[in-house]
């Protein structure tokens, strides 16, 4: 294993892939062929359980999501009336919906502040944890590890009651200890805008341990050497991290920021639970929240399933990118 | 590079690093490391001070919790507030909605763990024309949002007349940690390289047996951390329970939380906390224990060790 080729994939692959991984692709050594070898039908046995179920819980429910978008599905069909076909009336009705816009913008402003706001504060975090003493560094793990273990509906209601109008310690700090009055009794959820302050405050707090941890991991694969002649040759703190250590983080920055897209995006337990402690549901709604208000509370499963393709379309285009990068870095 | 061995370097060069500082930057380091450390400290007390205020809420009175005076330390510890929780039956109870997490998050473990076992074996020991398009399926299907899926999986599951059942939400489950779990374990099958399994095999072993005897223990390690992380998967679910299993005696935990929140609405702080540490206490010992493997899992493609 070295450590100074990390963050020049090619080179770490193949050393990877050599060792290990893949069998190199032109004339293969005889060893490898022995132990690689078809075998068979027995990789395609090996493989059954898991495709049976992926297939049952995923592919069937797939198609079955893309043909109730293109139909006329209510509570009347759940009870068994059949279903009419609509083709893509479902779609047109959702993308010239009003408030499907307000939804889809509402979620893309939450998850880029929420993203954003992650990795600056990841990336400060990692940074903070390589110059701190071996103590301290134990010490603020722990404390970012208990945040990141919190289960989110725990997490959000443990907020919820933080930020709660008449009791809750925030408020009670606010006033007592800096004498801001207007916060005694101050409802922060139901002003949608400090709504989505204390969600993503929460989002935030069991995020930014992740991304630090990952970021931190990926720090101390930067060659010491490169930083320490950077410094000689006058190279401030701020001009090595762009210069050196983000460059070799690059990878890492992009599939994290990726992964924190799409988790923000599809938000479902903290919004949901936030509005069960107090918000109004017509003003707070995110995509993966709206989906299930249309769909399982609201009874109508066309609608629903074509809001949740169009949701489906999004992520999978942001996810793209990481896919691919994986495939790659993987020498599949 | 598999989980396994993503953590070594890690210490090895934090150690490098920081022993390199005061030969760097003399006292001015000195001065900076003090302040580095001080604001550790309060950014500790940040991240931790929620699972602190959760805890401690949980051990007060409740007619203390609705006071005006703030408590910082359970003065009047009591544990009164889980009583109600675990034994009150005027409420949802808590004690059936733990057997039903419990059960279907220990049953999708094991099934989910020997399913993506098998498929690790077949595509990290065999070639075969399909192993390239199954890898990119479980890479792609991890990137399908569960709540796009939700409806369908719903009508799925009520086609099969499994809605509040535990196999139902089992299944649903399995799938879930499937990919995830498929992906972790190929890594660590990946990692035990294949030429301990010819030795063995020179020396008159079968081929499943050379497997069974040589690579199977070594990736014991492996499969306790890929089952930690699917148990906290499952645990953690709210949204698929929410919908599949909504009728009383069959909610999950989450549920189930969800539920007492909303019956006790903002009246019962103290007891709503004490279900919410009773909810958290196993994920947060299972982070603990698999700490440092957490990250490598998710960023394999880019964090090489």
């Amino acid at each position: 294993m070295t450590t100074t080729d990390t963050g020049l994939p090619p080179a770490v692959s193949a050393v990877d892939g050599e060792r290990i991984v893949t069998p190199p692709p032109v004339e293969p050594p005889k060893r490898r062929r022995f132990s690689r070898r078809a075998g068979g039908l027995t990789p395609y046995a090996l493989l059954v359980p898991a495709s049976l179920v992926l297939a049952a819980i995923v592919g069937w429910p797939l198609i079955q999501l893309l043909i109730t978008s293109m139909q006329e599905f209510g509570r009347a069909q759940v009870f068994g009336a059949p279903p009419t076909w609509v083709w893509f009336e479902n779609y047109v009705d959702v993308l010239t919906d009003p408030t499907f816009y307000e939804v889809l913008g509402r979620s893309l402003v939450f998850a880029a502040v929420c993203v954003v706001s992650t990795m600056v504060l990841g990336t400060l975090m990692a940074l903070l944890l390589q110059r701190l003493p071996k103590g301290f560094r134990l010490l603020l793990s722990i404390g970012m590890l208990l945040a990141w273990a919190m289960p989110p509906l725990s997490a959000t209601i443990v907020w919820g009651w933080m930020f709660d109008t008449d009791y809750g310690i925030i408020n009670s700090v606010l006033v007592n200890g800096f004498g801001l009055e207007e916060f005694r009794q101050h409802s922060w959820l139901i002003d949608p805008l400090s709504f989505f302050l204390v969600a993503g405050i929460i989002i935030v707090w069991g995020a930014v341990p992740f991304v630090a941890f990952t970021l931190y991991a990926g720090l101390t694969q930067v060659p010491e050497e490169v930083l320490e002649a950077a410094q000689l040759d006058g190279a401030g703190a701020f001009k090595r991290f762009r210069l050196i250590t983000f460059p070799y983080l690059k990878p890492i920055f992009l599939i994290t920021t990726i992964l924190q897209i799409i988790w923000d995006l599809k938000v479902f337990t903290q919004i949901f639970a936030l509005q069960d402690i107090g918000g109004i549901r017509a003003l707070t709604n995110t995509l993966g929240v709206y989906i299930y208000q249309v769909s399982i509370a609201g009874g109508d499963f066309g609608t629903g399933g074509a809001i949740a393709v169009i949701t489906a379309i999004i992520l999978m285009t942001v996810s793209l990118y990481y896919v691919r990068q994986t495939i790659k870095e993987e020498e599949l | 590079m598999s989980a396994t061995t993503a953590t070594a370097p890690r210490a090895a060069r934090a150690g490098a690093s920081r022993d390199l500082a005061p030969r760097r930057r003399g006292a001015r380091n000195r001065l900076s490391t003090a302040l580095w450390s001080a604001l550790s400290v309060v950014l500790f007390a940040l991240f931790a001070f929620p699972v602190y205020w959760m805890v401690n809420t949980s051990f007060q009175p409740n007619n203390e919790v609705r006071g005006s005076d703030i408590h910082f330390w359970p003065d009047n510890f009591t544990l009164r507030n889980y009583a109600t929780v675990l034994f009150d039956p005027g409420r949802t109870p808590f004690a059936p909605a733990a057997v039903n997490s419990l059960v279907v998050t220990l049953t999708t473990v094991v099934v989910a763990l020997v399913f993506a076992f098998l498929a690790a074996i077949a595509v990290t020991r065999f070639r075969f024309k399909s192993r390239r398009g199954f890898i990119v399926m479980i890479l792609v299907i991890q990137m399908i949002p569960g709540e796009a899926m939700i409806v369908s999986i719903f009508r799925v599951i009520d086609g099969w007349h499994l809605l509040n059942t535990l196999i139902g939400l089992t299944i649903v489950y399995v799938a879930t940690v499937l990919p995830f779990t498929i992906w972790t374990l190929r890594g660590f099958v990946n990692g035990v390289p294949a030429d301990l399994e010819e030795a063995a095999m020179i020396d008159g072993c079968s081929r499943a047996g050379a497997f069974w005897r040589v690579t199977f223990p070594l990736l014991a390690p492996g499969l306790v951390a890929t089952g930690v992380f699917g148990f906290i998967q499952a645990w953690n679910e709210f949204v698929i329970a929410l919908v599949l299993n909504a009728r009383p005696e069959m909610m999950t935990l989450p549920v189930w939380l969800r539920t007492f929140l909303v019956a006790n609405g903002t009246t019962n702080w103290a007891a709503i906390m004490a279900g919410s540490t009773l909810m958290a206490i196993p994920v947060i010992v299972f982070f603990l224990i698999v700490q440092g493997r957490m990250t490598s899992g998710l960023v394999s493609g880019a964090v090489k060790g």
